[in-house]
């Protein structure tokens, strides 16, 4: 059973979102161009729910957190219940404007605590470590294809390798600025010919020619800037050129340690992200999903060090045009030791792959039912509803 | 691929500019765990930091607290990672610089020039090795213990890690090389077990009297998950949460000299780590179903001989090392040949290495592996004769490239499968480098060196593209990036 949050909201606080959120006006989408767009953000290192989506309304909170409250107290609320993490200024403003959607104490059908499986699960969609070979993102790709008489959309990874989730039989390419100089004309036509005979090499070396025109003399010199990544991905994405289906990985959530600076300089990160990419797809933002999500929650207590360990639920955001936002989608399982996973975790009660797939389906007019099964298979919840607004 | 091009590329970086291909391929292998030299000079002049990282530590400290009474939590870490940052563009890093008090800025200065000399440092003696076959091995068990500079503080000891933790074991035991590597400082400080502290030990009681105190109070379970996961047993080894805690436990009082209050009172250990016994947490410990005795740091020391001598880690091992030679999907007889050897020689790494030389499966005929971005740039750094480069712009390259050295995402290091590394955008680096690497080399004789590079192997195709090539340089940065090169 799903909560609307926003819901018991109506009547608090000076922010109050859920309000303004069922009063807005609705956007327009791109309707008949066919492009929708999908941009999906993989926070690597397991980035804390609890930090990014504070559950502020829960007694519990203080005692898990008491020393972290402060930074929230004139965080932008969602809801009464929540309260959004303050180095996400520019996310709360998307929030604000309904764009903006939150699931909290999501996670995939993986229960142990390693990165490298828990991302091998979020980034394949299986549900056994490395037992399946390419990514969901991938399989999305051919989905795609199949529903549109086999014209494959462009697909993009942002990252100098194809990360896993986008990994598979359909063709994609990858692209991140290089400060390297441009090899001469001449030499690269003949490591065409090079290539020629060689399936594998051939088709790398045009997939990687094609990106870098599309990508055009971009000044940036590596994707540590994060705001300029943002723009870079728009401009990779705009147009009947761009690429619709795109991924990019950012990490810098093991906060092992010291959780507060650098959970807020990671944070910092992400926003500026999103911010300019918004920005950069200008009215085409309206035709535009960006689903944001990790391998697993944190550790509901602070650790010895000031941090938080591996833990299993947590938070995920869904933005765009056409998003119903200003919400968090939860069934709260609360904070109380016997409420928590294990004694030590917040208990998962969303499955992560439902919102993925629910998402992506109705964002790209596909079928739920069958997404959920080619992105996600073997799973027993449903697909969710009710991201966009109708 | 004919047995020498085999001996030459899948187990080593390559034929060197002016060397001859071999005459007996596996003698050629065999003659280089003879010929290595786990110190050359040129490494045994890079220890001399110790002492630097608690230096470093109580500087990254300050400053964190210099700029939180300014205000800015995390600014300090931002400062300093952007001031670390291999391959990053200059305006970010000057900009960071820029940002810090000018009496942190030149010592931060001082350990990125630590970084990036030692990182030169690899790269050279790489280049130059006359036993590639066994420089491969110091790569692959450095990104098997994998330790990141990208963690502040480490910038004096990611080096010394693999320099004095990793490269004088490569031939010996398992066991020792594991107490060294995650023992060692730089592990201590990338998985935070440097200020776990145990809950009962005098400093944790110490710690919970003095309520708000700032600062570290209690265990850090990092490094304890990740040696039982990523360094020994592996994620199926057959241990559970309770065994991370107790290892963790037995681990408290491992930390790094000249770090906190109790610092002070630390034992220096051979290792260059530091064993607080105040921070120790007290008693025996189980795990796995055997019970550790309370002696100390002998404790930990216990339980990873133990995990050493484990079957899951023989197989782990095993498997991760036929990865490496025999295919992202290794032949099971292979895994199964080096897995009885480890147990049978109790981690004897030579013994395996020699069992690799024999095995059929690591000879097969087809290329096995797209190879990564370290190992293609050392092999077309040997191949072009390319004359020095500066330690600058070797850590800018492999940036580029996508595979920096001790900067790997994650504990699990850099992946060994081709599809992290055949993608479309690090090909084309791949090329833009390869023409700028021959506009700095030797450009006589492409085609003979092809044919010495890859004997008997060379493709009609490449060779008809060499040939036609416009000049020496073209036919040397053709040959850099030709299929031959990228795969072994």
């Amino acid at each position: 059973m799903l909560t609307l949050l926003n819901r018991r909201t109506l009547l608090a606080g000076s922010l109050a979102l859920g309000a303004s959120t069922l009063a807005l006006p609705r956007i327009a989408l791109a309707q008949g161009s066919g492009t929708r767009n999908l941009l999906f953000v993989l926070l690597r290192g397991a980035a804390d729910g609890m930090a990014m989506l504070a559950p502020v309304g829960d007694p519990g909170f203080e005692a898990l957190r008491g020393a972290s409250l402060a930074d929230y107290e004139s965080a932008p609320r969602i809801g009464s219940f929540f309260a959004l993490h303050p180095a996400f200024a520019e996310v709360g403003k998307a929030a604000q404007a309904g764009e903006a959607l939150f699931v909290h104490a999501a996670a995939t059908t993986y229960r142990e605590r390693s990165h490298f499986d828990g991302q091998n699960l979020l980034e394949t969609g299986g549900t056994a470590p490395y037992a399946t070979k390419d990514g969901w993102l991938n399989r999305l790709v051919g989905l795609l294809a199949e529903s549109r008489g086999g014209a494959v959309p462009r697909a993009l990874a942002v990252a100098p390798t194809v990360p896993l989730t986008l990994r598979g039989n359909a063709p994609v390419s990858s692209y991140a600025p290089s400060a390297l100089p441009d090899a001469s004309a001449d030499y690269m036509t003949r490591v065409a010919a090079l290539y020629d005979g060689d399936a594998e090499l051939a088709g790398l070396w045009s997939r990687a020619l094609e990106t870098r025109a599309m990508a055009g003399d971009d000044s940036l010199r590596s994707l540590r800037d994060a705001g300029a990544n943002g723009t870079l991905i728009a401009s990779l994405m705009k147009g009947p050129q761009g690429a619709r289906i795109a991924m990019i990985e950012v990490d810098g959530w093991d906060t092992h340690a010291n959780q507060r600076g650098a959970f807020a300089r990671s944070a910092r990160g992400l926003d500026a992200l999103l911010a300019a990419y918004k920005a950069g797809m200008g009215e085409e933002w309206a035709s535009t999903m960006v689903l944001v999500a990790t391998e697993f929650g944190r550790t509901a207590k602070l650790n010895g060090t000031n941090g938080t360990d591996h833990g299993t639920a947590g938070a995920a955001m869904v933005l765009g045009g056409g998003v119903r936002g200003g919400r968090v989608l939860a069934d709260w399982p609360g904070l109380g030791e016997s409420q928590l996973y294990e004694g030590r975790d917040l208990a998962p009660t969303i499955a992560l792959e439902s919102v993925l797939a629910g998402a992506v389906a109705e964002h790209l007019g596909l079928d739920p039912a069958t997404t959920l099964a080619r992105l996600f298979p073997e799973r027993t919840a449903k697909p969710l509803s009710g991201i966009l607004r109708a | 691929m004919s047995p020498a091009s085999i001996a030459l590329n899948r187990f080593g970086y390559g034929l060197a500019h002016g060397k001859q291909p071999p005459e007996d391929a596996r003698r050629y292998l065999l003659r280089q765990l003879d010929a290595f030299d786990p110190a050359p000079r040129a490494i045994a002049t890079r220890t001399a930091t110790r002492g630097k990282t608690g230096e470093m530590l109580r500087l990254l400290r300050d400053l964190r607290e210099k700029v939180r009474e300014m205000g800015e939590p995390g600014m300090a870490e931002q400062g300093m990672a952007g001031a670390m940052a291999e391959g990053a563009p200059e305006n970010p890093r000057a900009a960071a610089l820029a940002g810090l008090p000018p009496e942190y800025r030149e010592k931060l200065m001082e350990a990125r020039r630590v970084v990036v000399d030692d990182l030169a440092v690899r790269v050279n003696v790489a280049i130059a090795s006359p036993a590639p076959l066994v420089e491969r091995l110091v790569h692959f068990w450095s990104n098997h213990f994998s330790v990141s500079v990208g963690k502040p503080g480490t910038q004096f000891e990611v080096g010394p890690h693999e320099f004095g933790a990793i490269r004088p074991h490569v031939l010996g035991r398992f066991s020792d090389m594991l107490k060294a590597a995650v023992l060692h400082p730089a592990m201590l400080l990338y998985l935070d077990q440097f200020q776990s502290i145990g809950p009962e030990s005098p400093a944790g009681k110490r710690r919970l009297r003095q309520a708000g105190a700032q600062g570290p109070r209690g265990i850090n379970e990092n490094l304890a998950r990740e040696i039982l996961e990523l360094h020994t047993l592996g994620v199926d080894g057959g241990y559970t949460q309770a065994d991370i805690a107790e290892f963790a436990r037995a681990l408290t009082g491992w930390t790094v000299p000249g770090v906190g209050r109790v610092g002070r009172l630390a034992a220096d250990q051979p290792s260059g780590a530091a064993f607080v016994a105040l921070a120790h947490e007290p008693g025996s410990r189980m795990i796995m179903g055997t019970r550790y005795a309370e002696v100390g740091p002998q404790q930990a020391i216990a339980v990873l001989d133990d995990l050493a001598a484990h079957p899951a880690t023989a197989r782990h091992i095993a498997t991760k090392l036929a990865r490496h030679f025999a295919g992202d999907t290794p032949p099971a007889s292979l895994v199964a040949q080096l897995e009885a050897d480890f147990r049978k020689t109790g981690g004897d790494l030579a013994s395996l290495t020699r069992t690799l030389i024999a095995a059929p499966e690591v000879w097969v005929p087809g290329p096995v592996k797209f190879r990564s971005p370290f190992e293609w740039f050392i092999a077309a750094a040997r191949l072009s004769g390319i004359e020095r480069m500066e330690p600058p712009r070797i850590a800018r390259v492999l940036g580029e490239l996508g595979q920096s050295p001790w900067r790997a995402p994650s504990p699990a290091g850099y992946d060994d499968l081709a599809a992290s590394w055949a993608a479309p955008d690090v090909l084309l680096r791949r090329v833009e480098l390869a023409e700028r690497i021959a506009q700095g080399s030797p450009a006589e004789d492409v085609l003979a060196r092809a044919e010495a590079a890859f004997p008997d192997t060379l493709s009609t195709s490449t060779r008809t593209m060499l040939t036609r090539a416009e000049s020496g340089r073209q036919a040397l940065a053709l040959l850099l990036v030709a299929p031959e090169m990228m795969r072994r």
